[in-house]
């Protein structure tokens, strides 16, 4: 398998009729292990480039590689495997269940992997503890601060150990605190080795991630990494 | 399209590992997690398909509950007991039978036992002497042998039976409704009829295979012939057979009761006027179980309207399992749980109703309960049915919910 986990060739994502370019003709590589900051404004295609990368959606033209899989060649059935097995998704609105405890929000990202419910809670429980909420496991969402739900869901996202973690504005509905201890459990999960890419339209948190691509009217403005 | 179709074959082709699996246990819980998020919601559609449900099963077995006191009824009663009467002659006049019917009725092979009546016309009958004479109440009087009780399986509600001393003396015995309208409660009660006091020696209970002796006062054969003047014509004969036997006695009955004219008599089987009453019921049944549907199938669009709401409510939800890794299929499935349990609930919530409606009614009927397991059976299966039917368009709208619906604001 090859090592580029995401690899966009001249990718362009139409939307409606007249058509309306979202993602026009974006190329770019990212190598296993690395930690990217997707940049631009709102409007710049941002999400629609999330959503190519996360397999949620299919180019219009061109080629994007996930994993080492052609998604514009792959079935429904099998980018719904790419993605349980392979993609972890982090929100910006943490999208947990209310009145379902950490664990079992957690337990629900093994849900389509056909795992017995017994193993899902007992890696969800790892996954908590990896998470540092470990001592938070049966509380429900809304006994949890908003730094502590997303990283429930930064729990559920990993928990069935996809190599690439997406992340769409992780720290867009939290406060400075939580936001950086946020970005502090993406960077170590990254040092763990999954690659992580970050869609964010803040500058500053974008500066704190080795490497930078900005996005302006669906194409890629600039690239530029961090020299370790 | 084409493309999509050769990258399907691709996924059979995939290790089991690397695809997406949902075990069943899962979608059961997931549509029921589904549920349990709006409760309000899912008792108010269940409570449509509930109704429909308890409407037909009520309707269902309080019919069957009567039908199984009537057969209750027949079996105690029997039905091997055939009246014979005088029927009319050809020139439409009144016929009478001959004083020696009921000892031909006797003679014939393979009947047990038989009974008379006489009925006397011109005989009325009184609470007292002060009593208008145009008041007569509609009572008939009657002569009747001492076997009748016995045949047509009539019970005193209070009081005696004639026997060998009181059949001499001045004595009734009246039917359920001639007491009543007599106000007669109590024997001992004396009466006034054909001006003379009577003393009333017993009240019988109403006869279902008899109705007739319901309104009548009798008299024994002695009081008859000798205060009354009776002819000793009988009116009515009353027979009893074994049950294999009553068919070929009915045919030869009219012959052996009036052989010079035996067109002029009318035989009847009471057991047969039951049932036949019965039968009309049915045919009211049949048009509340016609209605009882139509509840079930409005119940069946509220099922399916919240369905497509929840679907609606919940792009959000299934952009995230999609985004999670699930199939479009699990989607469907899930959905589809979600479908068959609110219906499902519904249903059994509503075979519940149905046999309380049906208990209460049938206690306060002194029916039997009885409801046939079949009945229970379909109308679950029929609530599994239109939950499936009313549940497939909006799984099929949940599965078609693209991926990207966890983005979009």
């Amino acid at each position: 398998m090859s090592a580029h986990v995401i690899e966009l060739n001249q990718v362009t994502r139409e939307h409606g009729s007249p058509p309306v370019r979202a993602v026009d003709g974006v190329s770019l590589i990212v190598e296993a292990g690395e930690m990217v900051a997707i940049v631009g404004p709102s409007g710049s295609g941002k999400s629609s480039l999330l959503n190519l990368i996360g397999t949620l959606d299919r180019p219009t033209t061109g080629s994007a590689l996930i994993d080492g899989a052609d998604v514009a060649r792959m079935s429904d059935n099998a980018l719904s495997a790419l993605r349980a097995y392979r993609v972890g998704f982090v929100f910006q609105q943490f999208h947990l269940s209310e009145g379902v405890t950490a664990i079992d929000n957690v337990a629900d990202g093994l849900l389509y992997t056909g795992v017995g419910v017994r193993e899902r809670r007992r890696r969800a429980v790892d996954a908590l503890t990896r998470v540092g909420l470990g001592h938070r496991t049966t509380h429900k969402p809304s006994q949890l601060s908003g730094g502590e739900r997303q990283r429930v869901a930064i729990a559920r996202a990993v928990v069935s150990r996809p190599p690439l973690l997406l992340a769409d504005e992780p720290t867009g509905n939290l406060d400075q605190t939580s936001g950086a201890s946020v970005v502090e459990l993406l960077h170590e999960l990254n040092r763990d080795g999954t690659t992580i890419v970050v869609i964010t339209h803040d500058v500053e948190l974008a500066q704190k991630l080795p490497r930078r691509i900005m996005i302006r009217d669906g194409r890629v403005v600039s690239d530029s990494k961090d020299t370790p | 399209m084409k493309r999509r179709r050769t990258a399907r074959e691709q996924v059979s082709a995939l290790p089991a590992k690397t695809r997406s699996r949902l075990l069943r246990k899962d979608v059961l819980r997931l549509g029921a997690s589904g549920l349990k998020s709006r409760p309000t919601r899912v008792v108010l559609s269940a409570l449509g398909i509930a109704i429909g449900i308890a409407a037909m099963i009520a309707v269902v077995g309080i019919s069957t509950s009567s039908q199984a006191k009537l057969n209750e009824q027949l079996s105690s009663l029997g039905t091997n007991l055939l009246t014979v009467g005088a029927g009319k002659s050809l020139f439409g006049d009144q016929s009478k039978l001959p004083e020696t019917a009921a000892g031909q009725v006797s003679r014939i092979e393979g009947v047990e036992k038989t009974a008379w009546l006489a009925e006397l016309e011109g005989i009325k009958s009184y609470r007292s002497r002060l009593i208008d004479s145009g008041q007569s109440g509609g009572i008939t009087a009657a002569a009747v042998s001492d076997t009748l009780l016995d045949v047509t399986e009539a019970s005193m509600k209070s009081g005696n039976w004639f026997n060998e001393a009181t059949a001499n003396y001045p004595t009734v015995v009246l039917g359920a409704k001639a007491a009543q309208r007599l106000g007669v409660v109590t024997p001992g009660t004396q009466v006034w009829i054909h001006d003379q006091l009577f003393t009333v020696l017993g009240v019988l209970d109403p006869v279902p295979l008899a109705p007739e002796l319901d309104t009548m006062a009798m008299f024994s054969e002695h009081t008859a012939i000798e205060t009354l003047g009776w002819e000793k014509n009988p009116t009515t004969i009353y027979e009893r057979s074994s049950d294999e036997s009553v068919d070929a006695i009915r045919a030869l009955l009219p012959r052996a009761v009036n052989p010079e004219n035996p067109e002029e008599v009318e035989v009847s089987r009471p057991s047969d006027a039951l049932a036949a009453k019965n039968a009309a019921d049915t045919a009211f049944t049949g048009l509340l179980v016609g209605l009882g549907s139509v509840a079930l199938l409005v119940g069946g669009i509220g099922v399916a309207n919240t369905m497509v709401i929840t679907v609606l409510e919940r792009r959000r939800e299934i952009g995230l399992r999609r985004a999670l890794g699930t199939t479009r299929k699990h989607i469907r499935s899930q959905f589809l749980a979600e479908a068959l349990l609110l219906s499902a609930l519904g249903g059994v919530a509503g075979v519940g109703i149905g046999m309380v409606v049906i208990t209460v009614f049938a206690n306060a009927n002194g029916w039997p309960v009885s409801v046939p397991p079949l009945v229970i059976i379909s109308g679950v299966a029929a609530t599994i049915v239109i939950g499936a039917v009313a549940g497939l368009y909006p799984a099929i709208r949940a599965a078609r919910t693209p991926p990207t619906a966890v983005l979009a604001s």
